[in-house]
């Protein structure tokens, strides 16, 4: 079976992940992410740049090719880091019901 | 979101030849075109930024737009079918192999249409066998199963109509024949109609696409009882057989055209649209051979999908004759109906290339470079949807899937088709992949979810800044194709001193293995600006333009693989699959092959002893550096996406100096499965030694040499500071000596 996270043992990398968002993460922590970024429905979370290099919204590819793209640009990101964190802090909540402190 | 867009029926075109536009405008609305010259397609603001040069030419102007459609879905028609008589009956059977019974459309196996009373042999949603004969129907009651051998049958009798399935093979499932009957209203006439297998026509097009295989199809002028109908499916068909035939296809003959063979008296041979799979196992494969030129009559199927594509057939939009003096190099046909927001793309810039004149005599006092556009990579990749399809892409990619409106518009339209990393809608792979469609991931400013992070270019793209580097040296230089090469051979080579290739040449046919071969072994001199290159075997069809072959065969990264039996490649007959695997590894060509692939960041090279040989002086000169490459557009190195390594044992010259290894390679960088013989618990590369790219040099023995990075994400850092850094300069050291006239000499 898949792993499944434990938010007191996992919670290191929360951190971890804040402070490099993209590359070279340890063990724990890509456990963590691959984890996260299974798709539990068949639908897929993505990113929709708008503008090239500029502006980001959130895009959720449906299970079924027939089946449209719904975007959701009620959050606007400037850069693909920010949209990470953002997506990161919604899945660790939705895994664990935790909020992550983003001050 | 994507409002415009196009293709053109031709990917390179010599001076005084012309070039066709194929312009849909979504909104048919005006829209401005003209022709530029590509310089640089990335749009990183940390590059130098996106730069198309405008060449005047008299096709810009304003057109009035139009929408134009695709019709996707192969299928096979016979129009104005003849031995059907009134009154007369008749029966039709074939094997076919369903693979997309939980389809939610109707799949039509038979139509028979235009003659009088309308006949749909189908699948309906839910798997069921479904005869409609006029208005009336019938159905089996058990569901068809995927990938399952049936022979079905329909007779019509004046009034009384039979349907009827059998399970071929009876391992491992029950075999139950089933039937049903119905008896029809009045009396059907199908005497003059249009004969379609695997989709039937409505008022525009042809649709209800049936997805699986189907094998010798037959219609009789009888009835025949299911106990009787077996020996039709022979082939020859039996002694005794042949007198009431109206048809017997025999998808094995002509296995590379598009022909389907009728070996009936009447010879009704029938027409094979849009790319059928042939070359696929039937019915009665036995599994003792794998070549279908070896024993054909065990490869009498044909793999109908919803989703084959040929030829997108648009109406021309406009035509552009090619000035005689015009320069070789990558164009764009630059369409524009508005301003961009961030709700729609308003312009679209449609490559093509501009080749050296084709005949030889007019090819004097070119310049000496030539670089080798792989556009059979281009087109392998040609409108890529597993970002759309493969929920594993994100973590594979180790970071957020970024999509585009051009994604979102190929999403929203299937019928462009896939990839030959894609699958068909069935599950199966897709073999053949065609130029004559828009092509959205190849273009410039396209943003691909296989670049590394940062300007996360690929491909097409991706070479852009081959030539923006090339447009920063000013040096001249020609361009030629895959198809140009695989065309024309050696004869096109002959004349250049020096190719640089591609970020990614990937996919060679035999022709084009050949003519490279046989650059080098006269003197030619080979820049590999890439990784992964020499990997895959393609085909080229030999009567449609544009469309390659490759079977997923054996091993290799793989995104689907080819079933059992179908490893030989249906266009030329050759085995297909990795180079590797037919005693041409991409050492031979290159020096390095393949060794792991990696797309969230890149790494960089440090300095092996190979650099301090004299022969290596040239290529670092004004290059002390211990590290090289650490800076870049794509992934942040020099180091990435696809690593290719020297092996000996695969034919690296033992005089070839390893000049730089790379590290600094993430986890998520793969060591490639055709490298490990069981899946290595550590296979990343912070853990895996093979997980690396080496930059060789050597030379030849007739006074050529080849220069390898090694790695696809090299030519994203030549233009880091101004085009002044330490990649730059190694590449330009090495291009200005290949293009001196000096001979080099191997040690």
């Amino acid at each position: 079976m898949a792993y499944k996270i434990d938010p007191e043992q996992d919670r290191v990398y929360v951190e971890e992940f804040r402070k490099n968002l993209m590359g070279h993460h340890s063990p724990g922590l890509q456990r963590v992410l691959n984890s996260l970024r299974r798709s539990k429905d068949g639908r897929q979370l993505t990113i929709l740049m708008t503008v090239p290099f500029k502006q980001w919204v959130i895009a959720w590819l449906p299970k079924n090719r027939w089946e449209a793209i719904e975007i959701d640009d009620r959050i606007v990101f400037e850069s693909r880091e920010e949209a990470e964190w953002h997506v990161f802090c919604r899945r660790w909540e939705e895994a664990t019901g935790e909020k992550i402190d983003n001050r | 979101m994507f409002k415009i867009l196009g293709y053109t029926q031709e990917i390179s075109v010599a001076p005084g030849e012309t070039l066709t536009c194929k312009i849909s405008a979504e909104e048919n609305q005006r829209y401005f075109a003209r022709i530029v010259r590509l310089v640089n397609g990335d749009c990183n603001p940390e590059g130098p930024g996106f730069r198309v040069d405008p060449v005047p030419s008299d096709i810009e102007g304003w057109y009035e737009g139009s929408k134009q459609s695709t019709d996707a879905g192969s299928y096979m028609v016979v129009r104005g079918l003849s031995g059907i008589e009134e009154g007369a009956p008749l029966t039709f059977m074939a094997a076919i192999w369903p693979t997309y019974i939980k389809s939610p459309l109707r799949q039509v196996i038979l139509a028979l249409d235009g003659g009088g009373t309308p006949l749909r042999l189908l699948i309906e949603p839910g798997g069921r066998l479904v005869l409609e004969v006029g208005d009336s129907r019938v159905q089996l009651s058990t569901p068809l199963l995927d990938r399952h051998w049936y022979r079905v049958a329909v007779t019509v009798n004046v009034t009384e109509v039979t349907l009827g399935a059998e399970m071929l093979r009876d391992f491992p499932m029950r075999k139950v024949p089933e039937e049903a009957q119905a008896t029809l209203a009045a009396e059907a006439s199908f005497a003059g109609s249009d004969l379609y297998l695997a989709g039937a026509p409505s008022s525009t097009r042809v649709e209800d696409h049936f997805n699986g295989k189907i094998d010798r199809p037959t219609l009789l002028a009888a009835s025949v009882p299911v106990e009787l109908q077996q020996p039709y499916l022979d082939r020859p068909l039996p002694p005794g057989h042949g007198s009431a035939v109206i048809a017997a296809w025999d998808f094995s003959i002509g296995m590379e055209g598009t022909v389907a063979t009728d070996i009936g008296p009447r010879r009704q041979h029938g027409e094979l649209r849009e790319l059928p799979a042939r070359a696929m196992t039937g019915f009665n494969w036995t599994g003792q051979v794998h070549d279908w030129k070896q024993r054909p009559e065990e490869y009498g199927a044909i793999h109908f999908h919803q989703d084959d594509l040929y030829d997108a057939n648009w109406t021309t939009s406009f035509t552009w004759k090619v000035p005689e003096d015009f320069r070789s190099g990558p164009y764009a046909v630059h369409v524009k109906a508005g301003e961009n927001s961030e709700y729609a793309t308003n312009e679209d810039f449609i490559p093509f290339y501009v080749r050296p004149p084709r005949e030889k005599a007019k090819r004097k006092g070119r310049p000496k470079l030539a670089f080798l556009a792989p556009t059979n990579s281009y087109i392998a990749y040609a409108n890529d949807s597993q970002v759309l399809m493969d929920r594993g892409a994100e973590t594979g990619m180790n970071r957020l899937l970024n999509l585009q409106h051009a994604d979102v518009y190929l999403h929203e339209h299937p019928e462009l088709c896939a990839s030959l990393y894609d699958k068909h809608a069935d599950g199966s792979g897709v073999c053949y992949s065609s130029r004559l469609r828009p092509v959205l991931n190849m273009r410039p400013r396209y943003h691909s979810w296989l670049g590394s992070h940062g300007s996360a270019l690929y491909q097409f793209n991706g070479d852009t800044h081959i030539f923006a580097w090339l447009e920063h040296l000013q040096v001249d230089y020609d361009i030629i194709t895959d198809e140009d090469l695989h065309e024309d051979g050696f004869e096109l080579l002959e004349g250049y001193q020096v190719v640089v290739t591609g970020t990614h040449p990937e996919y060679h046919s035999t022709a084009m293995w050949d003519a490279m071969k046989a650059f080098l072994g006269q003197g030619g001199r080979l820049i590999y600006m890439g990784g992964n290159g020499w990997y895959w075997r393609v085909a080229f069809h030999q009567s449609l333009p544009g469309v390659i072959e490759v079977r997923r065969a054996e091993d290799g990264t793989r995104t689907w693989e080819a079933d059992p039996g179908e490893y030989y490649q249906s266009f030329n007959g050759e085995f297909g699959g990795l180079w590797r695997r037919v005693g041409r590894p991409p050492n031979l060509i290159a020096g390095i092959g393949f060794v792991a692939q990696g797309f969230d960041m890149s790494g960089y090279f440090r300095r092996q002893p190979g650099a301090d040989s004299p022969r290596a002086g040239f290529i670092f000169q004004d290059v002390p550096d211990e590290i090289i490459g650490d800076f870049g557009l794509i992934g942040g190195g020099a180091a990435g996406i696809e690593l290719d390594a020297m092996n000996h044992k695969l034919g690296t010259p033992h005089h070839a100096l390893c000049l730089a290894t790379s590290e600094g390679h993430t986890p998520l960088t793969i060591v490639t499965k055709e490298e490990v013989l069981v899946m290595p618990v550590a296979a990343g590369g912070d853990q895996h030694d093979k997980v690396r790219a080496d930059m060789v040099f050597f030379e030849t023995s007739s006074g050529g040499a080849v220069f390898s990075t090694g790695s696809i994400a090299w030519a994203g850092s030549l233009s880091w500071n101004g085009y002044d850094n330490n990649v730059a300069r190694i590449t330009g050291n090495v291009l200005r000596r290949f293009l001196e006239p000096a001979p080099f000499e191997a040690p």
